[in-house]
């Protein structure tokens, strides 16, 4: 941290005197010999590449280099979106264009602070990184699971959503999780959540097979699917349908698979319906609805059933004769119903009936449980737990003064993506009294000058990737104002970073370490290609063939970029 | 944005040196204007759309307006080596043009002549107008979303379905004549429509955070 405290003025104040002067050179077309700005992205999913494409477009000699600490890009895109949703990954061509710059450098099956988890992926520490740029934006996501710290929770046939999610999407980290989804007559499978992402389990769970081999699902996945005997989902929520948080699109999925019925949800207190606002209200009619199916009683079809204001309270395994279940299989979950409150309301009444009715319209309404719940048990062989994803800080985030939010999961920021120097506390804010263009300049306490961040692990787990595009441009407009402002940056000189790159990165942190494979974007086309072909291969239309293990992908590359 | 700032500080100095020489055309100017902004990636239209910003920077109201031209107009790009062009429409045959304005979030007004059947996400995206298309134009994301300024414009166009107004539902300001851009195709009914692009950006206050 020290190198970081040692700030030098002076020597900022003439360095962006020189880069102004270049700017105004470039303007000319008179050449420029001062270096150009260099920012550090860590993290290639889309709140990355948004950011460097917002933010090369509106300064054209700045060079961006992109760590990755997979050999391959795209994070979610890749390995979140669901494999029926091609569409959604057309975002890709964005970043593909972005990519082709010769000023943006991809630096693939680098791992920044935390020693990589395989032993040709290489490792750079954070510190070096800001010794060698001016500005480094924070956008590698969310990579752990929320836990809801129940009983029964560590059962075999209980899964978090995003191991499930990856595992389908060959992420290497789950390329072994291997579930075994033949259990599904036994008993309802419950998803616990209501999000975007419990809709996709759903649905890739209830998916046609022939279906799913068009699409880029890993093939490990496609077996196991084909084996699953999933009969039942139950959708079950905390809160109320007006508080869920998926959306209408993801809902309509579900109405679109052939043969599934969506089982009707009831509403319990029809009255103040029409004043939803219009989005909700679509979702909720929808919801309501149900899918028309002709009766067929002698073959019930495969249904979702939506539950609401249940927590989950523990998971049990049950022996049962004769056994069809393995040991240390869930079998069994209780739930226990919760009630609807106000957050704003500190005291809340203890007379759950009236709170429920009074807040089931509101959209911000939490749930919490009551001292002695009702419950509720289902007879179950899976449980995928989708409560959301949560982000860490980076291993060296504490030694270099970098705060981070553990409650929230967030870098704690100034809303537009300038990461502060310490935890905010509401009354060290500038008033806001005051509307934003009365002050446009509100020079916030405790900026830490240079560090940027965007996406999940700005705002947190949610939204889609218009938001996540919103949210980058966003942080990506506020390093371009900081640099027209004149703003400091990471701090240069003798003991500050000299705006290297890349190149200073890798002398000083690669030396030695004749393993390291560094995956450029060159070598991610020749690994996409292979994908492609293997794809191709399949015989089934089939958009591509992932490689779920890094070694398969970095023996595409042989050994000639070692 | 910094370019463009320093460019528009650039952008004095030019017209007092053409306005001591009289002789100066304005499409001299225009050329002038065109060779020294070339480099930069914040303004680089078609030259004809140049030379109205140059006109229009005289006027008050700022307006630029897209007239067809025999090269077909070419989106921006990143300074790359194999850019791919989106949003690719064709120049409308003279006597055909159908006329569409986009005014964005500063209130800047670009009008555009459009062939028949062309959709907005393309037109915005050729003419290097602040839209995205996240999902190709495929209905599946909101980038593209545009307000139509004129209801009477809103209600000629047919009903949005289903998947669109999923989409729309999670546009940021959705309004009651909100569209997605890859979705309304120009028609002759829609001749003269103008629609108004919402910030891409978010525009919090600084003491909007938790």
């Amino acid at each position: 941290m020290a190198t970081i405290a040692r700030a030098r003025p002076r020597a900022f104040q003439q360095w962006n005197r020189q880069l102004a002067l270049a700017y105004t050179n470039q303007v000319r077309r008179a050449s420029t010999t001062v270096e150009p700005f260099r920012l550090a992205i860590i993290g290639s999913g889309p709140a990355g590449f948004y950011t460097a494409y917002r933010f090369m477009k509106n300064n054209e000699h700045a060079k961006v280099d992109m760590y990755e600490s997979l050999p391959v890009p795209y994070g979610l895109v890749r390995f979140g979106v669901a494999p029926d949703h091609a569409e959604v990954k057309n975002c890709r061509e964005k970043f593909e264009e972005v990519a082709a710059s010769p000023d943006f450098t991809f630096i693939g099956n680098v791992t920044v602070g935390a020693s990589s988890d395989h032993p040709d992926g290489a490792t750079v520490p954070l510190s070096s990184i800001l010794r060698h740029y001016h500005a480094v934006v924070f956008s590698y996501g969310s990579s752990e699971d929320r836990k809801l710290g129940i009983p029964g929770e560590e059962l075999k046939g209980v899964f978090s959503a995003r191991e499930f999610v990856g595992w389908y999407n060959g992420l290497p980290e789950y390329a072994d999780l291997n579930p075994d989804l033949s259990l599904g007559a036994h008993g309802d499978t419950l998803i616990i959540g209501n999000g975007n992402v419990a809709m996709d389990v759903a649905r890739i769970l209830l998916k046609s097979p022939e279906e799913l081999a068009r699409t880029d699902i890993a093939a490990h996945a496609l077996d196991a699917l084909s084996k699953s005997k999933t009969h039942n989902i139950r959708i079950i929520g905390r809160r109320g349908p007006i508080q869920a948080a998926f959306t209408t699109k993801e809902l309509r999925a579900l109405y679109k698979l052939p043969g599934v019925e969506v089982r009707p949800y009831e509403l319990e207190h029809p009255t103040a319906y029409d004043a939803l606002p219009p989005p909700i209200k679509r979702r909720t009619e929808l919801l309501s609805k149900g899918s028309s199916l002709p009766p067929n009683p002698s073959n019930p079809y495969p249904s979702v059933t939506f539950d609401f204001c249940l927590s989950p309270l523990e998971f049990d395994h049950k022996p049962e004769q004769p056994s069809s279940t393995p040991p240390n299989w869930v079998t069994s979950a209780t739930f226990g119903k919760t009630v609807l409150q106000n957050p704003n309301q500190h005291h809340p009444s203890t007379d759950y009936e009236t709170n429920n009715h009074r807040e089931y319209y509101n959209q911000k309404a939490t749930a919490r449980l009551p001292p002695q719940p009702k419950t509720v048990t289902f007879n179950t062989r899976y449980v995928f737990k989708s409560i959301g994803y949560k982000s860490t800080p980076l291993p060296e985030f504490s030694l270099l003064g970098i705060p981070f939010n553990t409650s929230t999961g967030v870098i704690p920021n100034d809303g537009i993506g300038r990461v502060l120097t310490k935890l905010h506390r509401p009354h060290q804010l500038p008033s806001s009294s005051h509307p934003a263009h009365h002050q446009p300049h509100i020079e916030l306490p405790h900026h830490f000058k240079g560090l940027y961040c965007s996406g999940w692990v700005k705002r947190g787990p949610q939204g889609v990737i218009a938001e996540t595009m919103m949210d980058a441009f966003t942080t990506a407009d506020a390093i371009t104002e900081d640099l027209t402002k004149r703003e400091k940056f990471l701090p240069e000189g003798e003991w500050g970073q000299d705006g290297k790159g890349w190149e200073a990165v890798k002398a000083e942190a690669l030396k030695g370490n004749s393993n390291a494979r560094v995956v450029s974007w060159e070598d991610w086309k020749a690994i996409d290609r292979a994908e492609i072909e293997r794809g191709q291969k399949a015989g089934t239309g089939k958009e591509r063939e992932k490689f779920v293990r890094r070694e398969d992908m970095l023996a595409v590359l042989g050994d000639g970029g070692r | 944005m910094s370019t463009q700032r320093i460019f528009a500080s650039v952008l004095p100095r030019l017209r007092v040196a053409s306005s001591k020489n009289a002789t100066t055309s304005l499409t001299q100017q225009a050329q002038q204007l065109r060779c020294y902004s070339r480099p930069t990636a914040t303004l680089r239209p078609s030259g004809p759309a140049r030379s109205s910003v140059l006109s229009s920077a005289a006027a008050s109201a700022p307006r630029r307006v897209c007239v067809p031209t025999t090269s077909s107009a070419q989106p921006r790009t990143l300074s790359t080596s194999a850019s791919l062009f989106h949003g690719h429409v064709d120049t409308p045959k003279p006597g055909e043009e159908l006329w569409v304005t986009f005014i964005d979030k500063e209130g800047v007004e670009t009008k555009i002549a459009v062939c028949k059947g062309d959709n907005l996400l393309d037109i915005a995206q050729a003419h290097d107008l602040e839209m995205e298309g996240a999902c190709g134009g495929s209905c599946a994301c909101s980038t593209c979303h545009v307000i139509v300024e004129d209801p009477d414009y809103y209600d000629k166009m047919p009903e949005p379905d289903d998947d669109e107004n999923d989409m729309l539902d999670l546009a940021f300001g959705l309004t009651e004549t909100s569209r997605l851009g890859c979705q309304v195709i120009m028609t002759p009914e829609l001749d003269g429509l103008r629609v108004k692009l919402p910030s891409m950006t978010r525009n919090l206050q600084s003491s909007d955070f938790n």
